[in-house]
């Protein structure tokens, strides 16, 4: 019966994103969407998988983390860099690429994670944010030990073989594989961290192993995006991720609510496109604003809704099956909203 | 062979000994208490055992193997589980999940598996979450399986850490004040309990409380902390009589009427 149930989840999931793919796609054939609006939705995808690293590091596993687009921009720079020189935009080098963006970012949260995490989650929040800002100046610097990088005006050059197609299944893939990791033994290791560290511990889970595994997949999952991110926008510059930017990432998941993949998704999604709107909305002059705004946004938002948008809560086909003898129609593990 | 052996303990944080020279040893089987005065250093007993602290000095032994000083995951490894005074379950979880958590170091599958959900992860992940069921309704708690562990009723949610406690399959059991709180209709409920675990599981208990009536009941051999010292041992009945026993809870002068 598990089995099953398992695999209807699955197919349902499934089932949408095709709906969602096919919708999105005649839209563009009929040109209601241009290519610009198409940007901002393989932005929104790309920026989903990100926030759903994160979501594992702070949602699930409680370690808050104020870096997140450094590992963003370093899986950026090391898949641009390594497509542009070695790849050249070649199908099986462009995945290879969105393989070492992933390694590059996860490697480096390891070396960072497995000192830091054996202390209290405050302090790699301070260790994270340090890490960003030395990221960023590194990038602000690098033509001078390495030219091609661009430094402080950018790169570009990275063959932009990223379309919308790519995005879209990559971000269904990513979506699969983090709900997976989250509905295992893993993924309750880790909420059991947050809730309780000290509990979890003497409890039998090596808490510190946890956290690292949780922060080098979480890392490595921004790197696969920020990979995603170079063969779809031509043009790479330190300044997309900077610390404001590793901002949005922790606001989506703030946003979204803590331990809620439903929540990261659909905010993360809404959150690119509210950027956008507000582009719109307030014109050139008053571009600036939007920080205000959305600052604006954040704080409602907390006051009205501390526990985030979806609060702990997963829409019923994220939740792979309710794994249980006599669950029945239950939802799912944590589920409480149903589908 | 003693399943617990605890030789010349000492803990100091800074200047203040909160456990000073303390011995005891566990028999396969025992339910033994250990009670004393509010900050008699009970606590910090179990802290050592489980891990948390470190003993300034003396020795841990636990099934014939040195245990002094390991990392609470490892302790709990070993099989020593433990429940808390101030209840500490993963409130944010389901209740099942609080029991299925524990499982995590034997899993019998790695992260490939559960990430790609295959054959070995659906096998085992049924078995795990069988064993867990089958130990929720052990302790009642079967119908409240996919609750929130911060919405049981308090009786519950000390009912949810014992059986979590027992998800590590231990072969000792650490209770800390688990009748807290209680009136005298789940003071007895508890004992019941307690009992019943500890044949099922085939477990060693050691027990802080200080319901007194729950003490006499339960336990076969107590141990008085004052201090962080033992003041005294024995049988409950005996202990009860004790005039050292008396003073540390009552004064000098105090004698039983």
């Amino acid at each position: 019966m598990g089995k099953a149930d398992s695999s209807k989840k699955t197919i349902l999931l499934l089932a949408a994103a095709v709906i969602i793919y096919a919708l999105i796609r005649t839209l563009e054939a009929a040109e209601f969407i241009n290519p610009y609006w198409q940007r901002v939705i393989d932005q929104a995808l790309i920026t989903t998988m990100g926030a759903l690293g994160l979501s594992i590091i702070y949602g699930f596993t409680g370690q808050f983390s104020l870096g997140h687009a450094a590992f963003f921009g370093l899986g950026a720079y090391a898949s641009g860099v390594f497509d542009k020189t070695v790849g050249h935009g070649a199908l099986p080098m462009f995945l290879l690429s969105l393989l070492i963006g992933a390694a590059v970012a996860g490697l480096m949260a390891l070396i960072i994670g497995l000192p830091i995490l054996r202390l209290r989650s405050d302090y790699l929040g301070i260790a994270t944010l340090g890490f960003g800002i030395i990221v960023k100046v590194g990038m602000d610097n690098s033509s001078k030990f390495l030219p091609i990088l661009g430094g402080a005006t950018g790169m570009s050059g990275t063959p932009q073989v990223a379309n919308f197609d790519w995005v879209f299944w990559f971000t269904l893939l990513v979506i699969v594989l983090v709900r997976n990791f989250v509905f295992s033994t893993y993924g309750r290791a880790c909420t059991s961290v947050r809730e309780d560290e000290i509990a979890a511990d003497v409890m039998g889970i090596n808490t510190t192993r946890i956290k690292v595994i949780a922060f080098v997949l979480g890392c490595a999952l921004a790197g696969l995006a920020g990979g995603m991110y170079a063969h779809r926008y031509p043009f790479l510059h330190p300044s997309s991720f900077d610390f404001l930017k590793s901002f949005d990432f922790l606001l989506v998941v703030v946003l979204g609510g803590l331990g809620s993949m439903t929540g990261t998704v659909v905010t993360a999604i809404a959150w690119v496109f509210v950027l956008e709107g507000l582009r719109m909305v307030l014109g050139e002059a008053f571009i600036d604003f939007r920080g205000v705004i959305y600052a604006l946004i954040l704080i409602v938002a907390i006051i009205l809704r501390p526990q985030g948008i979806f609060g702990g809560k997963e829409l019923g086909f994220l939740v792979p099956k309710p794994m249980g003898s006599q669950a029945g129609g239950k939802g799912g593990v944590n589920a409480g909203t149903g589908a | 062979m003693p399943v617990l052996v605890l030789e010349d303990i000492d803990k100091t944080f800074g200047g203040l000994k909160a456990v000073s020279n303390f011995g005891m040893t566990l028999e396969k089987g025992e339910i033994v208490g250990l009670i004393g005065p509010n900050g008699a250093g009970k606590t910090t007993v179990f802290n050592m055992i489980t891990g948390i602290y470190k003993p300034t000095a003396g020795k841990i032994t636990f099934l014939d193997q040195d245990i002094t000083g390991l990392s609470p995951y490892l302790v709990c490894q070993r099989g020593i589980a433990r429940t808390f005074q101030n209840i500490r379950l993963f409130k944010g979880n389901t209740v099942l999940d609080n029991v299925r958590a524990v499982y995590h170091p034997r899993s019998g599958y790695g992260l490939f598996d559960a990430v790609f959900r295959t054959p070995r992860f659906l096998k085992k992940e049924r078995q795990i979450t069988e064993e867990a069921m089958e130990l929720l309704e052990a302790l009642g708690l079967k119908e409240r399986a996919y609750d929130l562990a911060a919405n049981l009723p308090y009786g519950a949610q000390r009912r949810l850490e014992i059986a979590r406690a027992l998800a590590g399959k231990p072969r000792l059991l650490l209770l800390d004040e688990p009748a807290a709180g209680m009136n005298p209709a789940e003071v007895v409920r508890m004992v019941d309990l307690i009992k019943f675990v500890k044949e099922k599981f085939d477990l060693t208990v050691l027990l802080i409380e200080h319901q007194m009536g729950m003490v006499m009941r339960l336990c076969e051999r107590l141990v008085v902390m004052d201090f962080g010292q033992i003041i005294a041992t024995g049988l409950p009945a005996e202990v009860r009589c004790n005039p050292v026993v008396l003073e540390a809870y009552l004064g000098k002068g105090a004698t039983v009427a």
